[in-house]
């Protein structure tokens, strides 16, 4: 009965996370807080990982598939869409390429400073 | 036959997961970016509906049995986040960095050229919050009174963008440090590109993950002031 006690943890904080977006007046989705809530309560470690792990790892693996009916529903809204599918494709295509290399760039650009900044200071430290 | 296809939630059910089995089944034989399985499962899902000729409203009826794990599968990723959390607190101002960056981009690159294009206000909002992930996405799209089922589109169109040319950018970027392949794979292209990460190292899933979550508050709270914009 492991896996349905994970999935009724799961389930929980679920209806948390929907409970907050309902009391709270913040623009955020339920998702959002049922993940911080989640996260908070692993790193803080009033529920153990092992409470969550595996039912939560299937659901996560299981993920993709829930996005293929959604895609199909395409065809619903093509009538909007119809008259400006390429400049939305490219909007789509573009932003994407941009927002991948920006962030991509600036972590790694921060990155090798912070770890340019290490070896100096152990190069420091070595010549004292 | 049409009526008791269209009724029955498990066709719907056994179409997604088949249509979805069978596009892994392509990507693992012939290995391009092109064969994403949610692509292919959602053409091939939607050529047998067509065929059946099962309309598209009983399938999203059908599909709705299943497709409500979306939000409890979004708040897992809290899992793979915490597993590695401890690991990335020296990389994190770095991570954040980034995201936020990539996040600001993201709305003016969309804003921008909407205005450009001189899109509906509609269309605009749908689109802005394209680089989250949908359960997130559609709530913001609803708030700004974008169309949902345009924004669900954009959003598995940027995922699988980022998913099947991905690696190849990482490549072209020279992007090798996998805290910033995971900055690059969640910020733009969600959950689906953080799936792709997965594949990459565990580093780059929990970045991505790290990653999506803080661009998906980012994107919430500014989203309404750049439909303000318009």
């Amino acid at each position: 009965m492991q896996y349905l006690r994970q999935f009724l943890w799961i389930i929980g904080f679920t209806l948390a996370g929907e409970a907050l977006h309902a009391l709270l007046p913040l623009p955020l989705p339920a998702a959002i807080y049922g993940l911080v809530l989640l996260f908070l309560a692993l790193e803080t470690g009033l529920l153990p990982l092992s409470s969550v792990k595996e039912f939560g790892e299937f659901l996560l693996k299981l993920m993709p598939v829930l996005f293929v009916a959604p895609a199909v529903n395409l065809i619903g809204s093509w009538p909007l869409l119809s008259n400006v599918w390429v400049s939305v494709l490219c909007i789509i295509v573009l932003s994407t390429l941009v927002v991948f290399a920006v962030s991509g760039r600036v972590t790694q650009m921060l990155l090798g400073h912070a770890e340019a900044a290490k070896a100096e200071d152990t190069e420091a430290n070595g010549n004292d | 036959m049409i009526e008791f296809l269209s009724a029955s939630s498990l066709f719907a059910i056994l179409l997604t997961f088949g249509a979805y089995e069978i596009g892994c089944v392509c990507q693992r034989k012939f290995k391009l970016p092109i064969f994403n399985p949610i692509l292919v499962g959602a053409i091939l899902a939607g050529v047998v509906l067509v065929l059946t000729r099962v309309p598209n409203d009983s399938y999203q009826q059908g599909c709705e049995t299943f497709s409500w794990l979306l939000t409890p599968a979004t708040i897992c990723l809290a899992i793979p986040l915490h597993i590695q959390f401890r690991r990335l607190k020296r990389e994190l101002p770095a991570i954040l960095a980034g995201v936020v960056a990539g996040t600001l981009v993201s709305l003016v690159c969309v804003w921008g050229m909407a205005r450009l294009f001189e899109m509906e206000a509609v269309l605009t909002s749908s689109l802005l919050p394209k680089s989250v992930t949908t359960a997130m996405g559609i709530a913001v799209s609803e708030m700004m009174g974008g169309e949902p089922a345009i924004t669900t589109a954009a959003i598995i169109f940027t995922g699988i963008l980022g998913s099947a040319f991905g690696p190849w950018l990482c490549k072209v970027l020279r992007l090798h440090h996998p805290a910033a392949q995971g900055a690059a794979f969640g910020t733009a292209s969600h959950v689906v590109g953080t799936a792709k990460a997965a594949e990459i190292s565990e580093t780059a899933e929990a970045v991505g993950s790290l990653a999506l979550v803080i661009a998906g508050i980012l994107t919430a709270v500014l989203c309404p002031l750049f439909a303000n914009l318009m």
